[in-house]
């Protein structure tokens, strides 16, 4: 329950449109029990056979309440329907948000999780606005305004009336959640593990079709299809209990109500008149009641929601920033790294007491073998994760700052990426490279691309720099984007650039011409160029050797 | 949008014995709403014209009998609905998986992941409203009316016609409105499909944005598109709720019309007290289902919708008829000839009229400038993709067989593949080697390991897509899961790349003695040691 009052305070920019449509809520269900009892009165009335003048106030009543009914109830709907959209925006915002913070280095949530946890929780969370607090509040201040009708009238009947709706009010969905609550509490995991297993799935498709081991891979999908089936089925049990229970409290109202109202009849303590109204308003107050059943049963099913969002936005940042941040030093700006080790979150020191000087404007090689810690070396420098220990010096012109007192944004400016996995936006040429520099002419992006080889290519395009990537860049060859993203990281403006694996899946003689045209369009930059080539660098560029393991020896050529 | 789509009752056979479940409690409920009415109109009436309990007993009995019944229907109803929800979402969910993967394994193709995933897990949901309040309400939309008129006809002419020439009125604006949100609707789920697809893009690309400084920028981007799923929802919803709109005041004014009628009449003496409580309690029974299903529209034409978009995808043709011959026994020869495969957006097929052949025992290396079509090529030889020009033949001693009248499963069954990014689950990494050949020992995993050059432990436990591991030691996992097939042909795609030379020369030699052991070996790659390592190579222009 308190995660669910958490989100509640999340969803801050819903909230006067939602206090509207409870008031909106009010009318209109107010106009529906109106409308129960005076035409109730009316014909109770009209059987006396009274002048008609006596009952005009009656008919216009009625028919006002009619209309007002469906007036008010358009608009509440509309209202509440726009504050929730409001408060889903919030949340998915607020995990986005937060997912900034978390990756890559934080791998605790998958991405098909988080993928359900967006689409699946927070839509279902918009839910408790619409279809839990409004009708809350609606039936509560109704059901108020009519129990007070109800003693004025006979206060024995508003008992009645008071005991059968607060049955069915609190005792049926209390039932409801006790009989759904494990099941329902299993649904949402259930669907985020099938999601994920999912994405998985789809994404080995090919091996796992050409190993033969798609049926087994489905059969395991199933298992887990099944279990969200039987979470789900589970559920409907306490659901329609917590249905029956409020139909029997409505009629067991109403069958009192009839019982204590003919008595006082037979007392003379009410008219024949009025007990069409006693035993007729109650029915459309329960009318009201019966929504909110089905709504309390959502609770235990949105709570697991709450929960699941809230873990998301809880999650411990991976890298802590800096309290006081300090400005970046002014270019050219060289590194110092002094006993640094470097470790994954969680996982073992991937490589120990490693340091180094690397020059302002200077190219320098990392070269190691396989699992020496290369990749580690640049998610570290771009303070993507933290050193176990040790400190990384930026050496500008005007002086040297810890790159560790530096924001992260700030020191990402400064020092641009380019890694073997880079991804590419299932989105249009020019926008994924873009990405690097906002405001680029057509002409700079072209430039770019010659400089990584791609002019060529790009010529053949039918919709040239409009061509969409598709996702993950499938429709190119993993040598084109490989390319595209290095194109994107010489666009960027950063004075450091560090570029993982650039040689990947192309062939010695592309791969000696793509890292000449590299280096020359990152002159005057620093570079730090990680490769397990050492034969394709040129002879002049300096070389930090990496050994795996923990000890690490590290000298120049 | 019709109101109930016959595919979703064929392709669901679960939800026909629901529907006709549905259509008996719907009539049940009809009875006992206007077997109620008459006890509560015969009871009021009693009392105040006697002004007493008297002969109130038999009454009270049959209420609480109505009462009792009325409650065992309706929890019938509501548990029945959710299970055959959840029985049909599953149903959907394994039809929609099993044509998912058959378009997912080819990888020159990029299928819509985020779009399938969300479909199959949250899409589908929208189901649950249509199911567990539309149906049910549709049915009781029909039959209520039917009951309650035919009730109204034995008690009071003129009101029966009241209500006889206004209730038709509803399907009609229900039509009407309906037709307005139809196209709608199917906007607003592309909305929800491209919102998923934004965010997983979003989060798998989230270490290239930070490194490029935009990463804080997406929530305002994901702030904009929610936003406008919002707009285009609202929209929707105004003519929606517009519809119920019409319909709750239509009902209620004519059920003001009968209950005015029905008292002036009483005035003038042309009824009795007992009949005209007997109207006005039935008068709104018969307009209260038409509008709750107005009401429901909103969560069904939801439901609807996601079901159209997964009949959409599961009616998009299957790649091919497949072959079903055996494999011919023992080694053989592979001839790939003029095969061209076209990719959207390029005017010029790549490959265009390859030619690539692969004798049992021979070690061939496939080169070629990136875009030229390697990666195509062998998605052709895999079996993953059809090419749209070309054949593939298979030859033994005896006879050839085309690859395309082969058994698709047998075909993979003798293949082992490595692929540029070979595809490591979370589990330990004897598990995913295990995927190759399920019962092999740990000591046989452990040889292949070695073989491959990769000295890691068989217990590692690996995360998604093998995070933990090193490019190079990805390929090597996956050279490892090759050499345990000992398959007949054997396909590598740039094996060595991201490897120094030293582990270099461990996976050459096992590539070698894979031809040595007979298999026809294909090996993708541009580095000089792999070219020098094979018996011929070819070029792709």
């Amino acid at each position: 329950m308190s995660a669910l009052l958490r989100v509640v305070r999340l969803g801050r920019s819903g909230r006067a449109r939602l206090l509207g449509a409870i008031a909106l809520g009010v009318l209109a269900a107010g106009a529906a029990v109106v409308l129960a009892g005076t035409s109730a009165w009316l014909i109770a009335r009209a059987a006396e056979q009274p002048p008609v003048l006596h009952l005009m106030v009656a008919i216009v009543a009625v028919r006002a309440a009619g209309i007002g009914r469906g007036v008010f109830r358009y608009a509440e709907r509309l209202v509440s329907h726009d504050a929730s959209f409001r408060v889903l925006t919030d949340l998915r915002v607020a995990v986005v948000r937060r997912v900034e913070r978390l990756l890559p280095g934080s791998r605790t949530i998958g991405d098909g999780d988080l993928l359900a946890r967006f689409v699946g929780d927070v839509d279902g969370l918009a839910d408790l606005w619409v279809r839990v607090l409004l009708p809350a509040a609606v039936t509560l201040a109704v059901s108020a305004g009519a129990l007070g009708m109800m003693v004025v009238l006979l206060p024995a009947a508003g008992l009645v009336m008071a005991l059968s709706v607060t049955i069915a009010m609190l005792a049926a969905p209390a039932l409801s959640i006790r009989f759904t609550g494990r099941a329902a509490a299993r649904v949402a995991p259930a669907r985020g593990a099938y999601q994920q297993r999912l994405l998985t799935l789809l994404d080995g498709a090919a091996e796992l079709t050409v190993y033969a081991a798609m049926d087994n891979a489905l059969a395991e999908l199933d298992q887990i299809d099944g279990e969200l089936r039987e979470a789900e089925s589970r559920t409907a049990w306490g659901a329609g209990l917590g249905t029956a229970v409020a139909v029997l409290a409505a009629g067991g109202g109403l069958l009192a109500t009839l019982v204590v109202g003919a008595q006082a009849v037979a007392a003379g303590e009410l008219t024949g008149v009025s007990l069409a109204v006693v035993v007729l308003l109650p029915l459309s107050v329960h009318e009201l009641v019966a929504m909110l059943t089905p709504a309390a049963a959502q609770l235990p099913a949105l709570a697991t929601s709450a929960r699941r969002l809230l873990e998301v936005l809880d999650a411990p940042d991976v890298v802590a920033e800096p309290a006081a941040p300090v400005a970046v030093p002014a270019g050219p700006i060289g590194l110092r790294l002094t006993d640094v080790s470097l470790v994954w979150p969680g996982g073992p020191i991937v490589l120990d007491h490693l340091s180094m000087q690397i020059a302002a404007g200077s190219t320098t090689a990392i070269v190691g073998p396989s699992g020496s810690g290369k990749s580690t070396l640049a998610a570290t420098l771009l303070r993507f994760i933290e050193p176990a220990q040790g400190t990384i010096e930026l050496i500008g012109s005007d002086g040297v700052v810890d790159a560790a007192h530096l924001t992260g944004d700030d020191l990402r400016g400064a020092i641009g990426w380019c890694t073997q996995d880079a991804h590419l936006f299932d989105s249009t040429v020019a926008a994924n490279l873009r990405l690097a520099h906002p405001a680029a002419t057509d002409d700079d992006l072209l430039a770019a691309l010659s400089t990584v080889q791609l002019g060529d290519w790009l010529a053949r395009l039918p919709h040239g720099l409009e061509t969409m990537v598709g996702e993950h860049g499938y429709s190119l060859s993993g040598g084109e984007r490989q390319r595209l993203a290095l194109a994107r990281v010489v666009l960027s403006g950063s004075s450091v650039v560090v570029v993982d694996e650039p040689t990947e899946h192309l062939d010695d003689a592309t791969a000696t011409a793509l890292l000449h045209d590299l280096l020359a369009a990152l002159a005057g930059r620093t570079v730090i160029l990680i490769t397990h080539r050492r034969d394709l660098l040129p002879a002049d560029v300096p070389v930090v050797q990496l050994v795996a393991g923990d000890a690490a020896a590290t000298g120049q050529r | 949008m019709k109101p109930v789509d016959p595919r979703l009752f064929h392709a669901a056979r679960s939800s026909v014995r629901h529907l006709a479940f549905t259509v008996l409690l719907g009539s049940a409920t009809a009875v006992l709403v206007v077997v109620q009415a008459g006890i509560l109109a015969t009871g009021i009436a009693r009392v105040i014209d006697r002004r007493g309990t008297d002969g109130l007993g038999p009454l009270l009995v049959a209420l609480a009998l109505v009462v009792a019944g009325r409650a065992v229907v309706s929890w019938a109803q509501e548990t029945t609905a959710q299970r055959a929800s959840a029985v049909v979402k599953s149903e959907l969910r394994r039809q929609l998986v099993r044509r998912a993967v058959q378009s997912a394994a080819d990888p020159t193709q990029g299928p819509r992941r985020a779009e399938f995933a969300a479909l199959a897990g949250g899409g589908l949901d929208a189901l649950d409203g249509y199911f567990a309040k539309y149906l049910p309400q549709l049915v009781l939309a029909v039959v209520v009316p039917v009951v309650v008129l035919l009730q109204l006809l034995r008690t009071d002419l003129t009101a029966t016609l009241t209500v006889a020439l206004t209730l038709p009125l509803i399907p009609v604006f229900m039509v009407l409105v309906g037709k307005a949100t139809e196209a709608a609707n199917a906007r607003r789920w592309d909305a929800l499909a491209r919102l998923s697809h934004h965010f997983l893009d979003v989060v798998e690309g989230m270490p290239t944005l930070r490194a490029f400084g935009r990463g804080k920028a997406q929530a305002e981007l994901v702030r904009a598109s929610t936003d406008q799923y919002r707009t285009t929802t609202m929209a929707t919803l105004r003519i929606a709720f517009l519809s119920s709109l019409i319909l709750e005041t239509l009902a209620t004014l004519s059920v003001a019309l009968v209950a005015v009628g029905v008292g002036l009449r009483m005035v003038d003496g042309g009824l009795d007290l007992r009949t005209g409580l007997l109207v006005i309690l039935l008068a709104p029974e018969a307009y209260l289902p038409l509008r709750q299903v107005g009401a429901h529209y909103h969560a069904s034409a939801a439901g609807l919708a996601a079901a159209d978009a997964a009949f959409t995808l599961l009616e998009t043709p299957a790649p091919a008829h497949p072959g079903t011959r055996p494999l011919p026994e023992g080694t053989f020869a592979v001839t790939m000839s003029r095969i061209s495969v076209q990719h959207p957006g390029r005017d010029r097929p790549a490959p265009d009229g390859a030619e690539l052949s692969v004798e049992a025992g021979e070690v061939v290396c496939l080169a070629g400038a990136s875009g030229s079509g390697k990666t195509s090529l062998l998605s052709v030889l895999l079996g993953l993709r059809t090419p749209d020009a070309g054949t593939v033949t298979i030859g033994t001693a005896d006879h050839t067989v085309a690859m395309a009248d082969i058994d698709p499963a047998a075909w993979q069954r003798a293949i082992a593949w490595v692929d540029q990014v070979p595809y490591l689950f979370e589990g330990s990494l004897a598990a995913n080697l295990r995927i190759a050949d399920p019962s092999a020992t740990d000591a046989v995993l452990a040889d292949a390991l070695a073989r491959a050059g990769l000295p890691i432990a068989l217990d590692r436990q690996l995360g998604q897509h093998g995070s933990e591991l090193s490019a190079g030691e990805r390929r090597r996992v996956g050279l490892a899961r090759a050499l345990l097939r000992r398959a007949t042909l054997v396909v590598l795609d740039e094996p060595t790349a991201g490897l120094d030379s030293a582990t270099e020369d461990d996976v050459l030699r096992a590539v070698r003695s894979e031809a040595d052991r007979g298999a026809a070996v294909l090996i993708v790659s541009h580095r000089l040691a792999a070219t020098a390592l094979a018996d011929r190579v070819v070029t792709l222009a």
